[in-house]
């Protein structure tokens, strides 16, 4: 690990304070991620020094904004290994992304008898868009199952049947916010290329947490979030293989997405402006871009190195020294995501319980009610790392989990 | 864990781990349900209505101690109540767990549930059964749902 992981919660500012009269340990990375000071400084900077509109303006502070966002969109492409900065779309996050590809692609080139393919682990944003699609198209849903059991992978051997030639597009979850699977993301874009199915990554939680290199992994589109890799809320961003985005009709109609109007019709703008009407959210985008260069300093492979240690860490102890626990997900290759169940004790009950401990945690569905269901839980807790856990934060979490189980068991 | 004493006392988790009347009611003549989308938290309410008293009462689902034991301790409380008189005793429940005040008039083994009221993400959990067993008894068969959220 290099010099940029010495005194790494530094960066954190938020870290640093007491919840309920205890040391805040923050376990609830999954959900959203902290900021580190470089992020918050890029987005204050902007609007001191730099803030107006882009793209319409010749004025200096225009120029200014136009250029740093503009640049944003080569690095996202960098950081992604995209063969060209115009497959970077940015968006609101992972749930626009997706949703702009089951509209814009997904009216255009679907109808009745084709089949959309999904797995049983989705969040419900990589799942309930495609349900929207299919009433509109006519289309079906299918899933691609997971084994039984705990481990929570999926069914593999199962892959062959239900990626079947009908199948016309692929949308599957590259690290589970549940299970804390890592599925082999180039393998499953591979086996659809060969029936001729598009594949979209939902990468919400691999993003910040691994390298992720689109060509290497054969995606056509790939949907990001901001906040889950250190960047800000409301933004985040679509890759798109570019010929894929030149063909696809508008998702939202408005400014900046036009070549030219007339009252009764217009044309659009090439990809990737096309996608993005209306003023984009240039000050995130901006510190997005500075949060990938925080990620790069540290090193995406010692990051992953960093999650799964902790992740195996927590699943080892957690079992051996907390009575009545039951760990979703596999014991080893994971990501730094491990939920469990409680025996006798609510997810909710564990979660402020925890609280009061200074323990941040996130007990619930993890929006993916089916999952659940299929697990025979109705809800988990959840603690999920990141590079400035540490295995001290560990020793809070197990103390605290014993604490509780003795509570309830008392 | 001071404070947690005061929102888990023995009573919440006698009842959480023993809920009174938690069966269906054969007898009912009218049902309410509720869920809480945020924790997946659900509960049916049974009650079986004679005129405008609730002569009987019970409930199934699961949930958070908190859910379960105030479903429980509810069944206790409203069973012989007319609906005016139930609706009496929530609006002094959802007093207490918003404000931590407790009736001066008799909230007997309700007072339980008030160091809710230091909890604000937990209060919908203690009232989720009421709202059904009350839509139930006033003949609003919609389910009750609690806010959402997402992550
Ligand atoms: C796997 C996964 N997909 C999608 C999302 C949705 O992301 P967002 O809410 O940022 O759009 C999340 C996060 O909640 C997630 O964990």
């Amino acid at each position: 690990m290099n010099a940029a992981w010495k005194n790494l919660r530094a960066d954190f500012p938020i870290l640093d304070q007491q919840v309920n009269g205890k040391p805040l340990v923050y376990l609830d990375n999954a959900a959203t991620t902290q900021k580190p000071s470089c992020v918050i400084d890029a987005l204050t900077h902007y609007y001191r020094r730099d803030n107006a509109n882009v793209h319409r303006g010749i004025h200096t502070l225009s120029m200014r904004a136009t250029d740093a966002y503009e640049k944003a969109r080569e690095r996202a492409a960098k950081f992604l290994n995209a063969a060209e900065p115009g497959e970077i779309v940015f968006t609101a996050g992972t749930t626009d992304s997706i949703n702009l590809v089951a509209n814009a692609w997904g009216d255009e080139n679907l109808k009745k008898g084709d089949v959309i393919l999904l797995t049983e682990m989705e969040h419900h944003s990589n799942m309930v868009p495609w349900q929207l699609l299919a009433r509109r198209t006519g289309a079906k849903l299918r899933y691609l199952p997971i084994v039984a059991g705990d481990t929570g992978l999926l069914d593999l051997a199962q892959l062959p049947k239900v990626l079947t030639p009908e199948v016309k597009i692929f949308a599957f979850i590259h690290v589970s916010n549940t299970l804390g699977v890592i599925n082999p993301a180039a393998e499953l874009c591979a086996a659809a290329k060969k029936v001729g199915a598009l594949t979209v990554v939902d990468a919400a939680q691999s993003t910040g947490h691994l390298p992720l290199d689109v060509r290497a992994m054969g995606c056509d589109f790939l949907a990001v979030s901001g906040h889950k890799m250190c960047g800000p809320t409301g933004v985040g961003l679509l890759y798109g293989r570019k010929a894929l985005l030149d063909a696809m009709p508008p998702y939202r109609g408005g400014g900046s997405m036009i070549s030219s109007v007339d009252y009764l019709e217009s044309k659009w703008a090439p990809a990737p402006a096309k996608f993005e009407a209306g003023t984009p959210n240039i000050a995130d985008v901006i510190a997005l871009a500075r949060a990938m260069d925080f990620l790069d300093d540290l090193g995406r492979e010692d990051i992953a190195a960093h999650d799964e240690k902790l992740a195996a860490l927590a699943y080892a102890r957690l079992q051996a020294e907390v009575p009545g626990i039951r760990i979703l997900g596999p014991a080893h290759h994971r990501s730094g995501v491990v939920s469990f169940d409680l025996k006798g004790v609510h997810a909710h009950d564990v979660v402020t319980m925890a609280d009061q401990e200074g323990v941040a945690l996130r007990g619930g569905h993890h929006c993916n009610q089916p999952l659940m269901k299929k697990l025979g839980l109705s809800s988990t807790s959840r603690a999920s790392f990141y590079l400035y856990n540490t295995e001290a934060d560990i020793d809070r979490l197990v103390s605290t989990l014993q604490k509780i189980s003795k509570f309830f068991a008392g | 864990m001071h404070d947690l004493t005061e929102l888990y006392q023995s009573v919440i988790l006698d009842h959480n781990r023993r809920p009174r009347n938690y069966s269906v009611l054969p007898a009912a003549n009218r049902v309410g349900s509720g869920n809480n989308p945020m924790c997946g938290d659900q509960i049916t309410v049974y009650v079986k209505l004679e005129g405008d008293r609730i002569a009987d009462v019970s409930f199934q689902g699961s949930g958070c101690a908190i859910s379960q034991a105030s479903a429980s301790l509810m069944t206790l409380n409203l069973k012989g109540r007319t609906i005016a008189e139930a609706e009496a005793i929530y609006a002094g429940l959802h007093k207490m767990v918003t404000t931590g005040k407790v009736a001066e008039d008799d909230m007997s083994d309700l007072a339980a549930l008030a160091g809710v009221h230091q909890f604000p993400a937990r209060i919908k959990c203690a009232t989720l059964g009421w709202h059904a067993a009350l839509n139930a008894a006033k003949g609003d068969a919609t389910p009750v749902t609690t806010e959402r959220t997402s992550d």
